[in-house]
């Protein structure tokens, strides 16, 4: 087993840590009050968690130059489809009962669930087209080009979760505001980037 | 720089690969161990299971009056303790217990005065000596959760008889302690403190309307309003101010905590109305703590018989 192989089992089985004590607690009825909001809660704020993770590897990955980060990306980035995921069967079996009319009415009522919503939809083609035989089919610039529906569907989440606190505003500021460095990091370096070619264009 | 020669090394020093391997081994299970540890850790830091259960002593010679008692399946003293909206301790329902746990109820008085004949300062040992009622209501949240609580406690018309209220005095304003000592901060509660609240002088002497000092027998736990609280039930719940310090009569409408915060949102009259939406979200269901799928909600949250004539005329829609 070299290195890589394990710690992609080392992310697998942490990012699961939050979904097996979830699941523990509601066993034994430890989920408070209102276990329903609560795991909706949950689900979402790990969807967000994710995706904030998964943005980060690109910052990351050219300011310290860990490169060998963007391994691990896809299997983040899967997780938070996966924990949207279940943010949505949660809510569509606890509070709407599967109901599909319900959830429409919803969507259309509710406009914090309709942002949420386009979110998660967002994601569906990101997860769809994560094999390496898709990213060969559409090609790596096609590819990466498409996967910047990430940052919406990251932005989307932020709004989604802002709507629906009352006054405590904190997790979803603070999501904000990782959200703006990560995104805010991307357009400076795009702006650098000129500047660095010209550069090395000189050295050689 | 001389370069040394790699055979310096002594084959004897080498680690053999099996050894080497199970180090290796050794480390990983280690860090898989670890991490997986620390990650439980954190995700147990934001989100702790809930806290030892309060214990509170019993109300002596409770009534029982047959008027008062909703007959539907009443909610746990776990649910009801455990989950709670008091911002003065935490924005988050569920560690508001804990974070109430210390708070200080004794001693503790109440100011009544403003538009009355006799200003007077109750002290809570004063009013538990009022005959103590259960009366078992329903309770709906503004955010969409409801409950069935049997509280203890007496009319609130019995302290503002006692007081003697002006022929001008129309609205009644109350206020929560607000000790920052012992509280979060405006800014981390994201709304003004103290709290405040107010009625309509025929709403406050409304026989539905209590001042609550126990619930399930037990006087109130801290995290749900000790030592007194109103409990008005065909409004949402936050109309339902707690721990109060003060109760002033007015000639005018009072100032609301929550009208301050989002006017478009909370209104001063606040009646439980499936027909009026919060402007985010329906409120035509509710969640019943304990339910696992929604029901329907009531027109003044199912008290609409006892008081609709409070409101006959008024356009609740533009009166929200």
């Amino acid at each position: 087993m070299n290195d890589v192989k394990f710690n992609k089992t080392l992310i697998f089985i942490n990012s699961l840590v939050p979904l097996a004590l979830l699941v523990w607690d509601a066993f034994f009825g430890k989920l408070g009050a209102n276990p329903v909001e609560f795991t909706i809660r949950t689900t979402g704020v790990l969807t967000l968690l994710f995706l904030l993770i998964t943005l980060a590897v690109t910052p990351l990955r050219k300011y310290y130059g860990w490169n060998n980060l963007v391994k691990y990306r896809r299997m983040l980035g899967l997780y938070a489809f996966f924990y949207g995921f279940l943010h949505l069967v949660a809510y569509s079996i606890f509070d709407k009962s599967f109901s599909l009319s319900a959830i429409a009415g919803d969507v259309w009522e509710r406009p914090f669930i309709a942002v949420g919503m386009l979110a998660f939809f967002l994601l569906v083609p990101l997860a769809v087209t994560s094999t390496n035989a898709m990213i060969k089919r559409l090609g790596g610039k096609n590819w990466a080009r498409l996967h910047k529906a990430t940052y919406a569907a990251a932005i989307l989440g932020v709004i989604h979760f802002w709507m629906i606190v009352k006054s405590d505003v904190f997790y979803p500021l603070l999501f904000g505001l990782i959200l703006a460095v990560l995104l805010g990091y991307r357009i400076y370096s795009a702006n650098e980037k000129p500047k660095k070619k010209l550069a090395t264009n000189n050295t050689n | 720089m001389v370069i040394k020669k790699t055979n310096e090394i002594k084959s004897s020093e080498i680690t053999d690969e099996k050894t080497y391997l199970n180090r290796r081994n050794f480390i990983r299970a280690g860090l898989l161990a670890g991490t997986t540890l620390a990650t439980a850790g954190v995700y147990r830091f934001i989100n702790p299971p809930p806290p030892k259960e309060v214990v509170t002593a019993e109300i002596q010679n409770i009534t029982q009056p047959p008027d008062f008692r909703a007959e539907e399946k009443l909610n746990s003293f776990e649910e009801i303790t455990n989950y709670n909206n008091f911002y003065e301790f935490s924005t988050s329902k569920t560690a508001v217990a804990r974070k109430a746990e210390n708070f200080v109820t004794r001693p503790w008085t109440i100011e009544v005065g403003g538009l009355v004949q006799k200003s007077k300062t109750f002290v809570i040992e004063d009013l538990l000596k009022f005959e103590q009622e259960e009366r078992i209501y329903r309770f709906r949240c503004v955010e969409g959760w409801s409950m069935v609580i049997p509280w203890i406690g007496f009319p609130l018309k019995k302290i503002l008889d006692a007081v003697e209220p002006l022929g001008a005095a129309k609205y009644v304003a109350f206020e929560t302690l607000y000790d920052a000592m012992q509280m979060q901060s405006s800014f981390s509660a994201g709304i003004d403190l103290p709290y405040v609240e107010g009625l309509r002088l025929d709403e406050a002497v409304h026989p539905l309307t209590i001042l609550a000092t126990g619930l399930y027998g037990k006087l109130l736990p801290n995290q749900n309003g000790a030592p007194v609280r109103l409990v008005v039930p065909w409004k949402y719940g936050f109309k339902s101010i707690k721990s109060i310090v003060k109760i002033n009569l007015t000639d005018k409408e009072t100032p609301t905590t929550w009208n301050i915060a989002a006017p478009r949102e909370y209104g001063f009259y606040s009646n439980v109305n499936p027909n009026v939406s919060h402007p985010r979200w329906s409120q035509a269901t509710e969640n019943r703590i304990g339910e696992y799928t929604r029901r329907p909600t009531l027109p003044f949250n199912g008290y609409a018989e006892q008081v609709e004539n409070l409101y006959s005329g008024m356009d609740l829609k533009r009166f929200f």
